[in-house]
């Protein structure tokens, strides 16, 4: 008999996925567009944060902590860059992201609807915490931390995160 | 040691890597300006994803022209209608506010104020955002090949967006006034009390340093108050929406944006602005076509300084309204002063503070904003003599009416620029003997009335 969680698996059970060059660079970067251009118009899309969810799908898909906190520090970076604030704290957020993703992938398998949607919603928590301190204690932003609102948002993104993952598994292949 | 890394290989490069990250945070901090590396990030990053989003814009908006133009035009007719009426209701309520402007310029002209004109623009499309809750900026296809510069306020008809925050090649970053870290100087309209506009995290704006003992209520317009040297004064911010008391002794005041921050389409960048005193207007020089279209109103003459009461009489018989207006008989009313032939349509047709123009899908629009723009003006006359409106006054082949509008005209000639008008509406000289003496409201007789325009009728007035 053994101890272990229902939603957890043994290492040897969980598949590694890769993904092609084209992938790894378009999806991000089609992320990155996405989330640049439809807030234009639907100014309360900007509550999606799909690079966020690009960064933890890679990083569970990979089972890599390397590859996962470096895929979240270049997502977030080029993110940074796109804002007005200094680079490097989207960069800092998505890079724990990534490695926790990663180190979380490797452990329990994200492959059920249920547990996305808690990974996701439980990663975008840390994301905003982090970026939160970094933007707070080091950079010396005026910031107020809205926990309804943060909630609510985890929740969408949770929610968001099952269907696009869904999508994006179609770009996976197994080792 | 080797050891360690070894073991806490992925540790080790999550730390390496954050480190590198907080010290690039730690170096940006200290730099006030930005360094050359981030500036390259940016650089790189803008350049790659701003052609796609500009893609992205153009094939929709190109889809949507294909709906809305040749597709879906259900309604253009009645809306076509309701559009021309609304035109009509506001040409009058020009003519009003016209007025007003003048009389404002007139006394800032007096006390040797400076006022500030937008004097050029630029229009450009917005691509992309930000996609950031935490920074309200957007990007605009307009670069620094456009003549695009930092701090350049952008601006839409309904009301100011925010200020060009970053330039690159055929982009520029532009901060919303709703983002935390923007600031613009802001005045209540009808209180005139001035404070400080703060965006906030969840992208509100708040009116900061009003005292907590004054009067501010809600639904009071907000203007710029051109204190922050990027928006010229008198440009729509919005509405207070709620009032509170704050923690400290100032109130905090909730602002509604005038302009949609959350559909932005198209802006206006405004790359010159010109500050000059305003003049008091000079004898000699072009009549706009307001004055004309002025003049050519029914209005009951002035009471003639000597006692002509024939000529009174013939004047109301001789006065023919124009078609279409609603006047129809002109009964006698009080005389306007002196001085308001002129200023009845205003001595330059500038809209009202706080009205914007647009200068329409150009790429370079030249307009004025807050400020006189005579082409609005003359439009209005022109439009008038398109639409086969009848001058008020009777060609100069007819025989004036001795005094009736002479003692308007003369007065108006005296206080504004010029006369330049349409034969037409010319009255003839024969009855220059038979006019009382007009003076006008500095009590100096008026100056001689320029030499009768080359403009034929309908032909539009350049300034």
């Amino acid at each position: 008999m053994t101890d272990m969680p229902i939603v957890r698996t043994s290492r040897e059970e969980i598949e590694v996925y890769r993904f092609g060059p084209i992938a790894s660079v378009l999806i991000p970067i089609m992320a990155l567009v996405i989330q640049a251009f439809v807030p234009v118009r639907f100014r309360s899309f900007a509550i999606f944060d799909l690079p966020l969810l690009v960064t933890v799908f890679f990083a569970v898909a990979r089972r890599s902590q390397v590859a996962g906190l470096l895929t979240g520090a270049i997502i977030g970076l080029i993110q940074d860059a796109l804002t007005h604030q200094a680079i490097g704290l989207y960069g800092v957020a998505k890079t724990v992201v990534g490695y926790g993703a990663s180190s979380l992938g490797v452990k329990i398998d994200v492959e059920n609807p249920g547990t996305r949607l808690l990974v996701t919603g439980g990663f975008y928590l840390v994301h905003q915490a982090v970026y939160f301190l970094v933007a707070r204690n080091i950079l010396g932003v005026t910031m107020e931390w809205l926990w309804v609102r943060t909630l609510l948002a985890a929740l969408l993104n949770g929610v968001a995160a099952i269907v696009l993952f869904a999508v994006l598994d179609r770009f996976k292949h197994g080792t | 040691m080797e050891n360690f890394f070894t073991r806490y290989r992925n540790a080790s490069i999550l730390v390496l890597v954050l480190f590198a990250q907080v010290l690039g945070l730690a170096v940006q901090v200290k730099r006030t300006t930005e360094s050359g590396s981030t500036r390259l990030i940016r650089f790189w990053v803008v350049s790659a994803i701003t052609p796609l989003e500009k893609a992205l814009v153009d094939t929709s908006l190109g889809v949507r022209n294909v709906w809305r133009n040749y597709l879906y035009l259900r309604g253009v007719r009645h809306e076509n209608r309701d559009l021309k009426a609304q035109v009509e209701r506001l040409r009058i309520e020009q003519v009003r506010l016209s007025e007003d402007a003048a009389q404002a310029r007139r006394l800032q002209a007096l006390f040797g104020f400076k006022e500030q004109f937008i004097s050029q623009t630029v229009a450009a499309q917005v691509i992309g955002a930000s996609g950031s809750d935490q920074s309200h900026v957007v990007y605009i296809d307009k670069g620094a090949s456009d003549g695009i510069k930092p701090d350049m306020a952008v601006i839409t008809p309904d009301g100011i967006v925010g200020k060009v925050l970053r330039v690159f090649h055929a982009s520029s970053q532009v901060l919303l006034i709703n983002d935390s870290s923007s600031g613009v100087g802001a005045i209540l309209e009808s209180s005139r009390l001035q404070g400080i506009l703060q965006g906030t995290a969840v992208g509100e704006i708040m009116m900061r340093y009003v005292m907590s003992d004054e009067k501010v209520a809600p639904g009071e317009r907000v203007l710029t108050s051109g204190g922050d040297r990027i928006f010229p004064k008198g440009l729509p911010v919005g509405t207070v929406q709620q009032t509170n008391p704050g923690s400290d002794l100032f109130l905090n005041i909730r602002v509604k944006p005038a302009a949609n921050l959350s559909r932005l389409e198209e802006v206006l960048v405004v790359t010159k602005i010109i500050e000059n005193t305003p003049q008091t207007p000079e004898p000699s020089g072009p009549v706009r076509a307001a004055d004309i279209l002025a003049e050519r109103l029914p209005r009951v003459p002035q009471k003639p300084a000597v006692s002509a009461t024939g000529v009174a009489a013939s004047q109301t018989t001789t006065t023919k309204p124009p078609a279409g207006t609603t006047v129809t008989t002109p009964t006698p009313k009080p005389s306007p002063p002196a001085t308001t032939p002129s200023t009845a349509l205003g001595q330059s047709a500038k809209p009202a503070t706080g009205q914007l123009q647009t200068g329409g899908t150009s790429t370079t629009t030249k307009q004025t904003v807050g400020a006189p723009k005579p082409s609005t003006a003359q439009n209005a006359g022109v439009t008038t003599d398109a639409t086969g409106t009848k001058p008020a006054v009777k060609p100069s082949g007819t025989t004036p009416p001795a005094g009736a509008s002479g003692a308007t005209t003369t007065d108006a000639a005296a206080t504004k620029p010029a006369v330049v008008k349409p034969a037409a509406s010319k009255p003839a000289a024969s009855s220059e003997a038979a006019k009382p003496k007009p003076i006008n409201s500095v009590g100096q007789p008026p100056k001689p009335a320029a030499p009768p325009p080359q403009t034929p009728p309908g032909e539009e007035v350049s300034r």
